[in-house]
């Protein structure tokens, strides 16, 4: 046997508990999501942060200090840590709260802004982003260009004052509702050797001259997605977000706070508590239900792990990608136990409960493990990491 | 964050678990001196038990170590389990490795009669501690008739037979019953989690240097694939005993967040074992099923710890009893722990 192990990389970062100070907080968001659900102001559903828009209870949230959390006070946010808008992020989820309207603007678009934007464009989103008025899409993904993200061919075109942008992006949730995006695109001619090199992002305004927003409607007829078109859309210079041809890189450095997150693994659990609610009073089911609880308590421990190791300034990509590729694949698992457990059929027309729920998780579950990387893809990241690649 | 403590500690127990990695079979004497010789061998208990304080977070560090190396000691047994139980009861505890069991023997006086099944390591210790109904029993292994027995991994899992006098009887604090069951599901927990990794390492170290096709097989997206899910199970398992340790450390294991936590922990390292052992094995091909290679190291003490000390299924039917009792509104709390 030989005396050292080959050496493995660092797959999943030391244990994180969330500070104390985050329990009053936590009660706190848990008593307003009570009181919304007795004045029936919604009701709980799966996949909330593509399917549920509501800009009343975004703009409440805001309200409550509760968005923007960690955007400093200067720019109207509240100078919170990760860890403790990750209390309120997995508290909201695990209600089965609507966040859609504000998700995208919240994770990804002011931490975004704080780190590549200028002072006129954090001004200008910011503080609209924490008070929960300002939504935003992100414009990555093209027709012709998915997974493989480097082969965007939305162009932009210098001229004066600014760039014009032509091209088309596909799967904009939320478009048809919000102000803004992040498009990527790519601002010099593609160089087969240097395939990510070339690309810049840019913010562009919805509702700007040459926009054009078609529905995409997702199998069950619901419009979530759009297809953006763009014809020569004005971009003035101010508002190109960070380094003319830093686009990868900047695109790229989001992707461990984009994949660890509590919504790579909550998606569903709406369905369990439904499901644990269902079998009350039986016996029979304590193993499987164990057993998926087992398997979030652990995704839990994982994705905290990485939010306190992003806390400290690292980037673990490595074990982000890890978490969303067992994360999603759990959110699936969840659905199949039911399936296992209750008999009762899915029914999309429920007005709430177990049916309407399963029937809203099975819809919505091949999104699950494929949106913002594919599982395939992760498991290539891996790889790599493991040095196969 | 992992303190400079914690990564002085790793590198002295992947040195001294990797110094004395073989694939003999049996108890490895010289390692437990070594063990012995760096304070590692009763690394948790009080100075006053021979220990060196440390936490059950450097017990982490070092037990997920000597999963990986298939370190062939009963570390467990004796730090956590017998150490920490003869201590508790006030009993002196003898030098050397030690041993732990729950059973049930007839007590009387000082006078103890029965048979223990599936004792750990019973025939290289020098001192076996029985938790039994009210007592706790400090049984000399020379006065007890010892047969011998193995587990999937050839570790020694022995039946111990006593007719007589035993070397202490004292009676059981309480609640010891319960935190002995849950320190030796935390600690197979811990070894489960250490065991994966060396697996997948193994598989990692084949899969680059085994050529098929006129390439290292570790290049085909089939295989890469495999060993992607492999290590995700073995995060999954690494993430999920050292969380259970630090929650143990933290709450003690009375804490109900503790059972839930070593509970999970046992659940979720037994799943991702026979995951990694599979995928293990199929990336290594026939030379894997072989006793020459070493991959049998791990995978079948990966088959064997997942079985022991509750199995994966006995603690998600406790962790689904506390989930089913507590009610739909009770099961968000329970995951958060408040």
């Amino acid at each position: 046997m030989t005396a050292t192990l080959h050496r493995l990389p660092d797959l999943v970062p030391p244990p994180t508990e969330l500070p104390p100070r985050t329990a009053a907080l936590r009660a706190d968001v848990r008593a307003f999501l009570a009181e919304e659900q007795m004045a029936g102001r919604w009701t709980p559903r799966a996949d909330v942060w593509l399917s549920g828009w509501d800009e009343r209870f975004s703009r409440e949230l805001g309200r409550r200090g509760w968005l923007g959390m960690t955007i400093p006070k200067e720019y109207g946010g509240h100078g919170a840590s990760a860890l403790d808008r990750y209390v309120v992020t997995e508290e909201l989820l695990a209600a089965g709260a609507p966040v859609a309207a504000h998700w995208i603007a919240d994770r990804q678009i002011g931490p975004t802004l704080l780190r590549f934007g200028t002072e006129e464009q954090r001004q200008r989103f910011l503080p609209g982003i924490a008070r929960g008025e300002v939504y935003f899409g992100i414009g990555m993904s093209e027709p012709d260009a998915g997974s493989d993200l480097a082969a965007v061919r939305t162009r932009a075109d210098r001229v004066d004052g600014g760039w014009e942008l032509t091209g088309t992006k596909v799967w904009t949730s939320g478009a048809h509702h919000a102000h803004a995006f992040f498009a990527l695109a790519r601002s010099a001619p593609r160089d087969e050797r240097h395939r990510h090199a070339g690309l810049s992002q840019f913010i562009v305004l919805l509702d700007a001259p040459g926009v054009q927003i078609r529905p995409i409607p997702l199998l069950t007829g619901a419009h979530h997605f759009n297809e953006v078109v763009f014809d020569r859309v004005f971009v003035p210079d101010d508002m190109v977000l960070g380094e003319i041809g830093a686009g990868w890189k900047q695109v790229t450095s989001e992707l461990a706070f984009e994949r660890s997150g509590p919504e790579r693994f909550l998606s569903t659990f709406p369905l369990l508590v439904a499901l644990v609610g269902e079998l009350a009073g039986s016996a029979g089911a304590e193993r499987e239900i164990g057993g998926l609880v087992a398997r979030l308590w652990t995704l839990r421990r994982m994705s905290l792990a990485v939010a306190g190791s992003l806390e400290s300034g690292e980037a673990p990509e490595l074990a982000a990608a890890v978490v969303k590729e067992l994360g999603t694949r759990y959110e699936n698992e969840v659905i199949d136990v039911a399936r296992l457990l209750v008999t009762t059929p899915p029914d999309p027309g429920a007005e709430a409960g177990f049916a309407r729920l399963l029937a809203d998780a099975v819809l919505h579950a091949p999104g699950f493990t494929l949106r913002g990387g594919t599982n395939e893809v992760l498991r290539g990241i891996v790889a790599r990491g493991l040095g196969l690649r | 964050m992992t303190t400079s403590v914690n990564q002085e500690l790793q590198e002295l127990a992947e040195s001294v678990f990797g110094d004395a990695a073989s694939s003999d079979t049996g108890f490895d004497a010289a390692l437990w001196r070594t063990l012995e010789e760096t304070g590692l061998a009763r690394l948790t208990l009080p100075a006053g038990a021979g220990g060196s304080e440390g936490t059950l977070e450097d017990a982490a560090v070092v037990l997920a170590a000597a999963g990986a190396h298939a370190a062939r000691v009963p570390l467990v047994e004796t730090d956590l389990l017998a150490g920490w139980l003869l201590h508790a009861a006030g009993v002196p505890l003898p030098d050397g490795p030690l041993t732990a069991v729950a059973g049930e023997l007839e007590v009387d006086g000082t006078t103890v009669r029965g048979e223990l099944r599936r004792v750990p390591w019973a025939r290289a210790v020098a001192g076996v501690a029985v938790l039994t109904g009210a007592h706790v029993v400090l049984l000399d292994p020379g006065a007890a008739e010892i047969t011998e027995g193995t587990n999937l991994a050839e570790e020694p899992r022995d039946t111990v037979r006593v007719d007589g006098p035993a070397a202490a009887v004292v009676a059981a604090p309480d609640g010891v019953a319960a935190e002995l069951r849950l320190r030796g599901a935390l600690g197979r927990a811990l070894l489960l989690a250490g065991a994966a990794r060396g697996a997948l390492a193994a598989g990692v170290r084949y899969a680059g240097e085994r050529v098929q096709f006129g390439r290292p097989i570790g290049r085909f997206q089939a295989v890469q694939q495999q060993l992607a899910l492999a290590a995700g199970e073995v995060a999954a398992a690494s993430a999920a005993a050292s969380a259970a340790a630090r929650a143990a450390a933290d709450a003690g294991f009375a804490a109900p967040s503790t059972r839930l936590a070593v509970a999970a922990a046992k659940s979720r390292t037994g799943e991702a074992a026979g995951a990694v052992a599979r995928i293990a094995h199929q990336v290594h091909g026939a030379i894997g099923f072989t006793r020459e290679h070493d991959l049998r190291l791990w995978t079948t003490r990966l088959w064997a710890w997942r079985e022991e000390d509750g199995s994966d299924a006995e603690w998600n039917a406790e962790l689904g009893s506390t989930v089913l009792a507590a009610g739909p509104s009770g099961l968000w709390p329970l995951i958060t722990g408040s």
